[in-house]
C-alpha cells in the first residue's frame, strides 16, 4: 500500500492508504480524529467538511492518497490553548445544535465562510452559504444565529 | 468501493499514457461525480488517473474567455474578468452544488462526465463554446452526444473550455433541493453577432436547444416574447421529482427568468 504524509492540525501525519481509501477513513480509523462525522456518504449532508489547504471540502468525497503534502483542519484543530474557536463558542452560547451530529461540518462551514466573505454576514447569505450542509433535526434558526454571531467575533 | 491502482502524472502526455496502460481506467479531476458513483458501484475502474496533477488552472479573459479544464467552479465565480465579461457565466459556476462542491469540482470534468442535469453543458451550448482537448478543438454543438457521453474518444483529455462573449446572458435553473442538480436549467444568450441561443438541461437526456424559443427572442429578446412558447413534453425526464409536463412548464418559466437575469 502506498504511504502518503500530510499535516493534520498542525501536525505531520503518515500512514499507508490504498487508492480507494477516502480522506474521511484515513482521519477517523487511522488518525482516530472522530470529530469528523460521515452522515449520508453520498456527498450532500455536510458532516464530513473539513479544510484542505485552507479551503472546505467535504472528505467523504475526496481520496486521502490524492493529499499526499496537504495542510489539513479538523474540527479539533479550531480550538487553541484550551480555549474555544469563536465560532464553536457562538455554537454553544446559542444553542446552535440538537442531537450535534451535523456540528463539526456546519462549524468548519461556517469558518470557511467568514474567510471567504468576511466576518460581517446577513441571515439570507449564511442560509444560502450552508445549502451544502443538512441539519437532520432542522434546527437551522439557531445554527444561522450562532453562523452570524460566531461570524462577527473571529 | 472496489480498489484500484492510483495514478498521479504530471502532464498530460503521461496520463493518456497511464490511460492506455490501465486494463479499465478512468480519468479523475475533482471527483464530486465519479467517486459517489465509484462508492455506489456504478463504476469500478482497474484505474484512477488523477488529473490534478496537471496543474491545469486558470481563467484568461481577450477576445474570448478561455477556462482552464481544471478550474475549479469556486476559482470561475470568483473571477473578477470573468465576471465583467460573462456575467452569466459567473453566476453559473457560482451557482453549481454547494460551498464545498464548487471548491472541488471541475469545468473539465464537469463537461467530460456531461450528466444530463449538470449546469456547465447548458453554459457551453447556449454560448457557442468551444472545448480544446488534448487532440483537437470541439464545437459544443458536436461535444454533447446524450446522456454521459461525449465526443471524447478514448484517453482524450479535456484541456480548456473557450466561450465567445456574447451580448448578455442568463442562467437560471430549478434545482432539486437534495442534490442541487438542476431539474431544469436554462442558459438564454445573446450572442455577439445578435442572434439568441436557449439551452436547456435537466430536463432531457442530455443538454439540447430550444430552437422555437430563440426562434422568438430573435425577434425580441424579452421575456414577454417567450409568453405561450413551450417545448413539448413528449421525450423529456419524468421521475420521482417532476413529471416530463412539469419540466415542459419549468422550461419556459426558467427561460423567462434567465431572459430577465441576461446582462
Amino acid at each position: 500500500m502506498p504511504a502518503i504524509s500530510m499535516k493534520v492540525n498542525g501536525q505531520a501525519v503518515c500512514g499507508d492508504v490504498e487508492g480507494r481509501t477516502l480522506l474521511v477513513e484515513f482521519i477517523r480509523d487511522k488518525l482516530g480524529l472522530t470529530g469528523t462525522h460521515v452522515g449520508c456518504d453520498t456527498s450532500q449532508c455536510g458532516a464530513c467538511v473539513v479544510h484542505v489547504n485552507g479551503k472546505a471540502v467535504k472528505s467523504c468525497t475526496a481520496l486521502a492518497i490524492a493529499h499526499d503534502g496537504a495542510e489539513v483542519t479538523t474540527i479539533e484543530g479550531l480550538a487553541a490553548n484550551g480555549k474555544l474557536h469563536p465560532m464553536q463558542e457562538a455554537f454553544r452560547e446559542h444553542h446552535g445544535l440538537q442531537c450535534g451530529f451535523c456540528t463539526p461540518g456546519m462549524i468548519m462551514a461556517a469558518v470557511d465562510m467568514v474567510n471567504r466573505l468576511g466576518k460581517k454576514l446577513d441571515e439570507d447569505t449564511i442560509r444560502h452559504e450552508l445549502e451544502g450542509n443538512i441539519c437532520r433535526c432542522t434546527g437551522y434558526h439557531n445554527i444561522v444565529a450562532a453562523v452570524k454571531a460566531g461570524a462577527a467575533n473571529m | 468501493m472496489e480498489n484500484f491502482t492510483y495514478h498521479r502524472p504530471a502532464s498530460a502526455a503521461d496520463a493518456a499514457a497511464a490511460m492506455k496502460g490501465a486494463k479499465d481506467g478512468k480519468y479523475l479531476s475533482g471527483g464530486q461525480t465519479l467517486i459517489p458513483a465509484l462508492k455506489q458501484g456504478l463504476a469500478s475502474p482497474s484505474d484512477i488517473i488523477d488529473l490534478g496533477g496537471l496543474k491545469n488552472s486558470g481563467v484568461t479573459v481577450g477576445a474570448t474567455v478561455v477556462i482552464k479544464a481544471g478550474t475549479t467552479h469556486a476559482e470561475v465565480a470568483a473571477d473578477a474578468g470573468l465576471r465583467k465579461a460573462i456575467p452569466g457565466l459567473s453566476a453559473l459556476a457560482g451557482g453549481i452544488g454547494d460551498p464545498h462542491v464548487r471548491h472541488r469540482g471541475t469545468i473539465g470534468g464537469s463537461i467530460a462526465n456531461n450528466d444530463p442535469a449538470a449546469d456547465y453543458p447548458a453554459a457551453c451550448l447556449g454560448l457557442g463554446a468551444t472545448i480544446h482537448t488534448s487532440k483537437r478543438k470541439i464545437a459544443a454543438g458536436d461535444f454533447f452526444t446524450g446522456m454521459f457521453s461525449t465526443a471524447l474518444e478514448e484517453g482524450e483529455i479535456v484541456t480548456a473550455v473557450e466561450f465567445p462573449i456574447p451580448k448578455k446572458c442568463g442562467y437560471a435553473k430549478f434545482p432539486n433541493p437534495a442534490s442541487l442538480y438542476a431539474m431544469v436549467g436554462v442558459m438564454a444568450a445573446q450572442l455577439a453577432d445578435g442572434s439568441p441561443r436557449v439551452a436547456v438541461t435537466g430536463a432531457g437526456a442530455g443538454v439540447f436547444r430550444a430552437t422555437a424559443m430563440e426562434a422568438a427572442l430573435a425577434k425580441d429578446f424579452s421575456a414577454a416574447a417567450l409568453n405561450g412558447v413551450a417545448v413539448a413534453a413528449k421525450g423529456l425526464n419524468s421521475d420521482l421529482h417532476a413529471s416530463a409536463d412539469y419540466r415542459a412548464h419549468l422550461i419556459t418559466v426558467m427561460a423567462k427568468r434567465a431572459v430577465e437575469k441576461a446582462k
